[in-house]
Parts: structure tokens; C-alpha cells; sequence
């Protein structure tokens, strides 16, 4: 396969393939549009339930046509079939969850598995009707992406304005539906309308999508672009731009990589690629991620160990002398006995604060803080009392626990929280030696 | 319609199946997992092309075993990433399930391109055919070998549900306390994954999908709408189960006589009746209690996974 075959395809140059690859590039975006939403309500599944309920209902739809005399593959009679049934799947599962114990993944499960049962005994009941050929009825399941047509285009295309559309006129409920249910409800606004009109929306994406992706891949399209595009933002608004964006991002990859290799099934490449922009989402993404979190939690841990290590020293210069303190020299033996740190541990600690400038170049056995590390130093203890007087004043704690409690906390505290602390607590009234605040336990 | 020796074998095969889904089924809902059987049996799809691709032939175990650990991985991938992205279960079960299915089909179109390993047979199995496959048991009985598979399994899982059941309830209801008592809850979880991906994957091959992904499903739902006491919940759910195999056989043969049709598929059927089932004792339920019962000092799974 040469490079410009390659180029050609993605930039939509050859005919042939720009109609499947527009097309399934507009179903991912508005299934990631959509998906977003039911991520947040946590449906996810609801896709999942709902393509297995309009099994039925093409059976259905192609016996009442055979029965009628019309061409029972009439494709529009088929998916108002799919419609039909595929609505009244969704409606059960709400029904089953708002009237009984039973959850989520109960309903979606009962209504998927009964719903595709039926389908199956209908549809090798109508494949025996005599004087019709049912042949294709099948290819709802699996999809034929390669085989988009026009009007298959325009179906997608105005299923997309209408999602996005709503979305549009109808993001400050929908929000509130997903974040919190019971407090839409109680300002008035008609959740269980707007359950069922999300509903209708995943419906007419899932009936559009079973065509050309299939019944089982849809499932992949609702799902997995809105919980990459989780990982990426703490926003909604930007979330379902992500979502859409990634949607319509595997769209594209995939459709291209399938119409270069015809071997492929093109559904399934599209799934193995949305799939692989989540593992790397999953990974990166700077809002969730697994990396960004760890480098956050590392960063955090190493924070809160230099800040022990100059608290430590500090009240050990308080233990030497009288104040006011002079910054002289600390024994690495005081230190150790001081906090119980294990011997790597300290290194490391030490390392880092070096590395911070907190600490002055001394001979090996002892350590002594630079000028920014002393004031840091003071600073952080007088922090950490500050605290401590606030747990023991106004959350009961005894006096011989709440350094613990304190070191958890102590290094959230922002400027202003100090200031606050400051207050409440009249702090010049234990202060002593210019600003220090006095332990309120033994060191 | 006239009763044959077929017929006694479907209804073995179908009510082992259902007896034999239902009980780890009963798990799988009080730990809201209920949509593991649907996204196992989709996710075996791998399992199943990699061990045709390796063995060379449709022979039954490296095929079993394909499966088993595909049903094993989708587990496994789920509680990662739901554990380490931080993802909702039923979201991250979402994405193993599909990308594993797309991975089995490209492979399958790839690989076993012109063999005839094909996704429909995965997915819908012959529990009409049973029948042409038998053992004789004890010199004496015709049964089919699938009904002594299934058979091996419902009493695979009986011993072992006996076994573990202590460590099963409490891990399921409580996981934080069960760790507390040195139940070890992860380790229940997988032995409770791989006891249904075992169970997912053996009956399956044997009898279809659809009944089983039923048969997990909705008897446990069912009997869990009618009692709160534990006993009662999987005794009442094993006989949904056997009920809805039975009844499902028998209105697969009435049906298609009364549309004047020749067939139809009685594991669907089988399917169709559990649900008809779940109806008949939600409705009336519905109308005699207003809704909301919820809360009523029931047993209620955790509100969080493990």
C-alpha cells in the first residue's frame, strides 16, 4: 500500500469512500455526544439493552409488511420497527427501576435478554413465511459500513442535527438530570420527561447506527468515546466537545483503515480504533489520567515529606536552645530519633529538600537549614500549631493526638486559611518568641 | 403435536442450562454485575479465534478453553479499569466487551478467514439440535452430551457456591467487612468471575447465547422482587428458571402452530417465557403495592463494588 493511496483516503479524495467515511464520521460524533450523557447518568449499558430490544421489532416490522404485500426489507418499515421496539426496551428499564429494588444493570439485563430472545423466535418464525426473502435481516447485527448509501447519509446527517440540536436548547437540564436527579426534580423540572426524551435520542442514534455499524459496535460508540473524553476534562461543556470529537475521530480512522484493507470488517476497526484512543486517553489524559494523577499524588507526597523533614528540624532547634532561635547545626542522630524515618527514606527526603534550596552544604553527620529553608521552616510549624490549636479548640480532639490528625491537613492550608486561623484563634495570645505559635503538646 | 424423545432431551438440556446460569446469576445481581453474562459471551469471540487459529481444528476443549479466558480476561479488564481510571463498572465493562468482540471478528474475517467458524453460531447455538449428539449413561439412559456438560457444571457450581458460601454472601453484600474478617473479597470476586465465565462459556457452546445471558439475568430479578430472605431468593430463582425452560419448550411448539408457521427457536423461546415471567409477578405487584417500595429493610447489595 503506498503512502499516497493512504493520504488519499484520509483526506476523503476517493469517491467511493467518502460517503462511508463522512457518514460514520457524523454517527461517532453524535453517538459521542450522546454517550456523554448517559456516562454521567450511569447507563452506559442503556445502548447495550436498547440494540438488543429493536431485534423484535424488525422481525415484527417485516412480518406486518409481508402481511401487508410490500417488500418486507423496506428499510424504513424496518428501522420505525426498531424504533418502535427499541423505545419500548428503554421505557421498561425505567419503568423496572423506578418501581422496584431491582438496579440499573438488572433491568438493562432483563430487558436485553428477554427482548433478544423474542427477537430470535420472531425472526425464525418470519424467515419461514413463505413467498419472502428475509435474507439481510441479519445484517442489522453485524452492520455493513462499506455499504452506505445516500439516504443512509442523510439519515445520519439529520439524526445528528437533531442531537446536537438538543443538546443546544436542552444542556442546563440535561446537566442537572445527570448530576443530581433529585434536585431537578424538586426546582420543578420534569425529570422523568427529559429521562424519556434522552431516551428517544439514544434510540435514534442506536436505529440509525445498527445499519451501518451494527447492532453490537454501537454499543462501542455510545460508550467509549465519552468515557475517553472523561479523562481529558472536569467540564461538561468541554467534555461533550471532546466526546464528539473523539467519536468522530475514531469514525474516520477506522472507516479509512477498513476501505484501504477491504479485508477488514469495517465496524470492528472502528471500535479496535476508539478503543485504542481510550488506553491513551486512560493513560494521559491530564484531567483523570493514570500518569497525571500518579505525577500529582508523587508530587503531593513528596511536598508533604519535605515539609515533615523541615518541621522536624525546626523543633529540634526549639528542643537545643532557648529562644530566640539561631540556626545553627542539627546531628543527622537527632533527626533520625526524631520521626522514625528509615534511613533511605531520609536520604531522600533530604535530596529533595537540597534540591529545593532548603537546606545549607554541611559535613557529613550533621544538617542545617539555609536562610529560605529557616523561614520556610517557621512558617510550616507555625502552620502545623495553628492547626492543631484549631482541631483541639473546635473539633475535640485530645491534645496528645492531634499532631497526627494536623499532619494530614497541614499542607492544604493556603494564605487565607491562615489568616482565618489567625483570627479565630486570637493568635498573638500564644504567640511567643516574634512569630511563633507555642505547641500545644510535648515535642 | 406429538411428544418425542426430542423433546424430553431439549427440556433436560434447557432446564440444567437454566438451573445451572441462575445460581451464580444470584451473585452477579447482588453485586449489580448483572451484564457480565451479555458482555462475556460477546467477549469470548477472541478466545474462541485464537484457539482455532492455534489448534487448527473446532475440536471442543482448546476452544473451551479460548473462551473460558477470554470470559476470565473480560473480568479482569473490567476491574481495572474501573479500579485504576477511576471508570463506572458498567462504562468499563462496556469497552472490554466491545473491543474484545471487534478484535474476535477481525480476526475471524482474517485468520479463519474461509472456515467455518462463523459469529452467528457463537451466538445463537443449536439447543434444537442436542438431540443428535447423546451418551448413554449408566447402560441405560439416551442423554444428550450437552445435558451432561451443563450437568457437570450445575454441579460444579453447587459444590463450590456450598464451599464458599459464607465468603460469597458476605463479600457481595459487604466487602469492607469481609475484608476486616480475613474473607480475602478480591479473591471471591474472581472465583465468583471465573465460576460464571466457566458456566457462561460451557452452556453457551452448548446451547447458545440467548438463554444463557437470560437465564443469568432474569430469575435472580425475578425471585428478588418477591423475597428478602436469602434462602428463599436462590431457592425462588432456580425454580423461575426451571419453570421458564420448561414452560419455553412447551410454547415453542404451540406458537408457530397457532400463527401457521412451521418453527421456531425454543431457546428464545425459553428467554421470551423468564421474561413473561418477571412480568406476571411485577405487574400485579405493581398495582397491589403503590410504587416505591424501596428501602423496606430488605437486603440491599453495597453501594459500592469492591
Amino acid at each position: 500500500m503506498s503512502f499516497d493511496l493512504f493520504l488519499e483516503t484520509l483526506l476523503l479524495e476517493r469517491y467511493n469512500t467518502r460517503l462511508v467515511v463522512l457518514g460514520t464520521i457524523l454517527l461517532g460524533t453524535c453517538s459521542g455526544l450522546i454517550g456523554s450523557f448517559l456516562l454521567l447518568r450511569k447507563q452506559s449499558l442503556l445502548g447495550d439493552a436498547l440494540s438488543h430490544a429493536t431485534l423484535p421489532g424488525i422481525g415484527l416490522a417485516f412480518a406486518v409488511m409481508s402481511a401487508l404485500g410490500i417488500s418486507g426489507r423496506s428499510l424504513p418499515g424496518l428501522l420505525l420497527g426498531a424504533t418502535t421496539t427499541g423505545l419500548l426496551g428503554v421505557l421498561l428499564v425505567l419503568a423496572i427501576r423506578r418501581t422496584t429494588r431491582l438496579k440499573d444493570d438488572a433491568a438493562m439485563g432483563i430487558v436485553l435478554s428477554v427482548f433478544f430472545g423474542l427477537g430470535v423466535v420472531i425472526l425464525r418464525m418470519v424467515q419461514t413465511i413463505p413467498g419472502q426473502s428475509s435474507a439481510g435481516l441479519e445484517s442489522f447485527i453485524y452492520g455493513k459500513t462499506a455499504s452506505m448509501v445516500w439516504s443512509d447519509f442523510i439519515l445520519i446527517s439529520s439524526v445528528l442535527t437533531l442531537t446536537v440540536l438538543a443538546t443546544l436548547l436542552l444542556l442546563k437540564e440535561l446537566t442537572l438530570l445527570c448530576f443530581d436527579e433529585a434536585f431537578a426534580r424538586s426546582q420543578g423540572f420534569r425529570t422523568t420527561l427529559l429521562d424519556i426524551l434522552l431516551m428517544a435520542l439514544v434510540t435514534a442514534v442506536t436505529v440509525t447506527g445498527l445499519q451501518s455499524v451494527g447492532l453490537i459496535l454501537i454499543i462501542a460508540f455510545l460508550i467509549i468515546p465519552a468515557t475517553a473524553a472523561r479523562f481529558w476534562t472536569h467540564d461538561l461543556r468541554q467534555m461533550l466537545l471532546i466526546s464528539a470529537f473523539i467519536g468522530g475521530l475514531s469514525g474516520w480512522l477506522g472507516a479509512s483503515s477498513s476501505a484501504l484493507a477491504p479485508g477488514l470488517p469495517s465496524g470492528a476497526v472502528i471500535v479496535v480504533a476508539a478503543a485504542f484512543i481510550f488506553v491513551i486517553s486512560m493513560a494521559f489524559g491530564p484531567a483523570r489520567g493514570i500518569l497525571p494523577r500518579y505525577r500529582h499524588h508523587r508530587a503531593l507526597q513528596r511536598k508533604m515529606g519535605r515539609q515533615h523533614l523541615l518541621r522536624s528540624i525546626f523543633e529540634i532547634l526549639e528542643n537545643l536552645q532557648q529562644p530566640p532561635l539561631q540556626n545553627i547545626p542539627v546531628p543527622m542522630e537527632a533527626l533520625h530519633r526524631h520521626r522514625y524515618w528509615g534511613k533511605g527514606e531520609l536520604k531522600r527526603l533530604i535530596r529533595h529538600a537540597r534540591h529545593e534550596d532548603h537546606l545549607a552544604r554541611r559535613p557529613h553527620g550533621e544538617i542545617r537549614l539555609s536562610e529560605s529553608g529557616f523561614g520556610e521552616a517557621s512558617r510550616i510549624t507555625r502552620n502545623h500549631r495553628l492547626w492543631e490549636l484549631y482541631l483541639i479548640r473546635h473539633a475535640d480532639i485530645a491534645p496528645s493526638h492531634v499532631d497526627r490528625d494536623a499532619d494530614m491537613v497541614e499542607h492544604l492550608l493556603g494564605p487565607e486559611m491562615v489568616l482565618r486561623l489567625e483570627q479565630e484563634l486570637n493568635a498573638d495570645k500564644h504567640t511567643e518568641a516574634g512569630n511563633l505559635v507555642q505547641s500545644p503538646h510535648a515535642i | 403435536m406429538t411428544w418425542t424423545a426430542t423433546d424430553s432431551h431439549i427440556i433436560l438440556t434447557g432446564v440444567l442450562c437454566a438451573l445451572a446460569c441462575a445460581l451464580p446469576g444470584c451473585f452477579l445481581l447482588l453485586r449489580r454485575m448483572s451484564m457480565m453474562g451479555d458482555a462475556i459471551s460477546h467477549a469470548v469471540l477472541p478466545g474462541l479465534a485464537l484457539a482455532f487459529l492455534f489448534s487448527g481444528a473446532r475440536t471442543s476443549w482448546p476452544m473451551f478453553v479460548g473462551a473460558a479466558l477470554a470470559g476470565l480476561f473480560t473480568a479482569l479488564f473490567t476491574q481495572l479499569i474501573a479500579r485504576w481510571g477511576k471508570v463506572e463498572r458498567g462504562a468499563a465493562m462496556g469497552i472490554v466487551f466491545t473491543t474484545l468482540f471487534a478484535l474476535g471478528l477481525i480476526l475471524i474475517e482474517h485468520g479463519a478467514g474461509n472456515v467455518d467458524l462463523d459469529a452467528r453460531c457463537v451466538l445463537y447455538g443449536a439447543l434444537e439440535y442436542v438431540g443428535l449428539e447423546t451418551v448413554t449413561l449408566f447402560e441405560t439412559f439416551l442423554v444428550p452430551r450437552a445435558a451432561l456438560v451443563i450437568g457437570m457444571v450445575l454441579f460444579g457450581n453447587v459444590v463450590l457456591i456450598t464451599l464458599f458460601f459464607k465468603e460469597f454472601v458476605l463479600s457481595s453484600f459487604d466487602p469492607a467487612l469481609a475484608r476486616t474478617q480475613g474473607f480475602r473479597p478480591q479473591l471471591m470476586h474472581y472465583l465468583i468471575m471465573t465460576m460464571v465465565a466457566v458456566t457462561t462459556v460451557a452452556t453457551f457452546e452448548a446451547v447458545g447465547s440467548i438463554i444463557v445471558i437470560a437465564m443469568l439475568i432474569v430469575p435472580p430479578a425475578t425471585a428478588y422482587l418477591i423475597t428478602q430472605k436469602l434462602p428463599a431468593f436462590f431457592f425462588l430463582s432456580l425454580l423461575f428458571a426451571a419453570l421458564a425452560a420448561i414452560l419455553g419448550h412447551l410454547s415453542a411448539q404451540a406458537m408457530p402452530v397457532f400463527f401457521n408457521l412451521p418453527e421456531t427457536s425454543s431457546s428464545g423461546m425459553m428467554a421470551t417465557l423468564s421474561g413473561l415471567l418477571f412480568l406476571l409477578i411485577w405487574i400485579p405487584g405493581l398495582i397491589r403495592k403503590k410504587p416505591k417500595m424501596v428501602a423496606a429493610g430488605g437486603f440491599e447489595p453495597p453501594t459500592k463494588g469492591l
